[in-house]
């Protein structure tokens, strides 16, 4: 498919699915009402639930998802593996220590988003140290360091769930499997994705001379270690931002890319939008259908990006092999 | 013109090479034999600037590489790795692009000059019917011919070429080796890494003999190409047969 129809196509998505996101909920309103309520002259109880709740909400969710695959992108580029996701060098394993000792400890929610904050740098700096500065520069001992991180973290996060009570485990499982009903740092969030979304699509010739390995790229005219660290810290910007937007919302960033490389698509400066624009829309839907289906219980959205996505992409590749 | 000045290079503690002067003028094909492990490769990357040097230097007209910014230096120089050691997923023709990168002007895409200049690498690689095809449903050497081809987009008067012939058949071999050819017509210096004594026989006026034990040795072809110095390079017998007035070698097992 040429890529301009597909960017187009996505534009198109990505206001219907915001549009289907504005409607939903325990108040559904008809497209009318949300044009009205949008403009600021509708009813009352109609215009603050749009504005207050649900308007953030989809555009968290939005944000978010655009953060996770423009991460992944990058990742897949820096470390040249398509099994790469914005999870793991371990900056999510970090927040997730973070997030649930604090929770485990009674804090407030803005000490948790502090500490899960605190969390990931920890987990940034400590795999940028013992991966990157070491000698020479070896994208597989920065893959290791982050993966044996990630497992630590793990093994950290299990010790916690199993000390927590009652009502804590829920709210530390949805932290773990993301959940967007707490979008605090909007705008930090939407600032952070349109700066290194920009930047990486000026730059995004450089990524694609770059996957070609780190010897034909310094061939090409790539300064490779000046590359490589500053694609490690945008990563970690997007993964840090999306992190504390949504918790840690799995399945976007690592597929995402995929699907539109599936389509034939993976010139960095078409996979990096198409990416942006995807996973956005995606996990706009996704986190409706969570807050909907069975509402009044909400359910984590982390769940509903693996249920609508793997049938998804099982079709992709099943239809891309013909 | 890229010289080596008393040079020497290590890696994981072998020396492959010590106090090595070369010169490759505009004009030159040079030829690098030696057994497998002798550290051609690691020698053609220390002449790209790819590997740090234990002492010595390199320059390219004059100028140490590492003073020169690696894009500066991609307009001058090409290199041809023999492994990439990446992974691309994108068609044929994006790949040959790839070569333009050096040189092109703007932040999106390439331009329609970078395009044509692609379309001839390709067709003179015999590609051009294969230029959408993804890179990875290629074969290995038709692989090989892309990442040739991408070297001749780039268009540098230096080319450091690693194995230029792996994986080709014959037809392509002589296809590959009038490309080298026009281009040192057109007065560009080349280095090629070999295995075939035959085309270093033919193409190459300068061979540099890579010894296992850190030794080098090189000269004018003809005087390298003996069968004393072969033997002891490739530590094995050799037969020598005469074929249409010139000598050509085979193992002697």
């Amino acid at each position: 498919m040429p890529p301009r129809i597909l960017f187009l196509l996505l534009l198109c998505a990505a206001a219907l699915g915001l549009g289907f996101g504005l409607m939903s909920g325990s108040l559904p309103l008809a497209p009318a009402e949300v044009w009205r309520a949008l403009m600021g002259n509708g009813g009352d109880t109609a215009t603050e639930v749009l504005w207050q709740l649900r308007l953030p909400r989809v555009l968290a969710a939005f944000c978010c998802g655009g953060l996770l695959a423009l991460s992944g992108v990058l990742l897949q580029a820096l470390l040249r593996n398509p099994l790469a996701d914005p999870y793991i060098l371990g900056i999510s394993g970090g927040a997730a220590v973070g997030a649930l000792a604090a929770m485990l400890l009674g804090a407030s929610l803005a000490a948790m988003q502090l500490a899960s904050f605190a969390g990931a740098l920890l987990a940034i700096v400590a795999v940028f140290g013992l991966g990157f500065l070491h000698g020479e520069r070896n994208i597989y001992r920065l893959l290791l360091t982050g993966v044996v991180l990630s497992a630590g973290c793990g093994a950290a996060v299990s010790l916690l769930l199993t000390l927590a009570q009652g009502e804590q485990v829920k709210g530390m499982l949805f932290w773990l499997m993301g959940d967007l009903s707490h979008p605090e740092g909007l705008l930090f969030a939407w600032v952070v994705l349109l700066v290194l979304g920009l930047c990486a699509t000026v730059f995004s010739g450089g990524l694609d001379v770059l996957v070609g390995g780190p010897d034909k790229a310094a061939a090409l005219g790539i300064a490779v270690g000046r590359w490589q660290m500053a694609l490690y810290f945008a990563a970690a910007a997007l993964t840090v931002a999306a992190l504390q937007l949504g918790g840690a919302i799995g399945f976007v960033g690592l597929m995402m890319p995929h699907a539109i490389r599936l389509l034939g698509i993976s010139a960095h400066r078409w996979l990096i939008p198409l990416s942006v624009l995807l996973g956005g829309s995606f996990l706009v839907l996704a986190d409706t259908l969570a807050r909907t289906l069975w509402s009044p219980l909400q359910l984590p959205v982390g769940v509903f990006t693996a249920l609508l996505g793997v049938p998804f992409l099982l079709w992709l590749l099943a239809a891309g092999r013909r | 013109m890229l010289q080596a000045h008393k040079l020497t290079v290590a890696i994981g503690g072998k020396v492959v090479c010590r106090e090595l002067d070369m010169v490759i003028r505009p004009g030159q094909c040079w030829g690098v034999l030696g057994q497998n492990g002798a550290g051609k490769t690691t020698l053609l990357r220390a002449l790209a600037g790819l590997h740090p040097p234990q002492a010595g230097e390199v320059s390219w007209n004059g100028m140490t590489l590492q003073t020169i910014a690696r894009r500066d230096l991609a307009c001058h120089l090409g290199v041809l790795p023999q492994n990439e050691g990446g992974e691309f997923w994108g068609s044929v023709l994006e790949y040959v692009l790839l070569g333009r990168f050096p040189h092109r002007a703007s932040w999106f895409g390439y331009s329609a000059g970078d395009h044509m200049i692609a379309q001839q690498a390709l067709v003179q690689m015999d590609l051009a019917e294969l230029a959408q095809r993804p890179l990875n449903t290629l074969s290995g050497g038709e692989r090989q011919r892309a990442a040739i081809a991408q070297v001749l987009a780039q268009q540098v008067q230096c080319h450091l070429l690693d194995e230029p012939l792996q994986h080709l058949d014959l037809r392509h071999q002589a296809q590959a080796m009038q490309a080298f050819g026009k281009l040192r017509e057109e007065g560009g210096a080349l280095l090629m890494v070999l295995h075939d004594i035959l085309w270093a026989q033919r193409c190459c006026d300068r061979v540099l003999l890579q010894f296992a034990d850190g030794r080098a040795l090189h000269g004018a072809a003809g005087e390298m190409l003996t069968r004393e110095h072969l033997e002891a390079l490739y530590q094995c017998p050799l037969r020598e047969l005469a074929a249409e007035g010139g000598r050509c070698f085979v193992p002697g097992v």
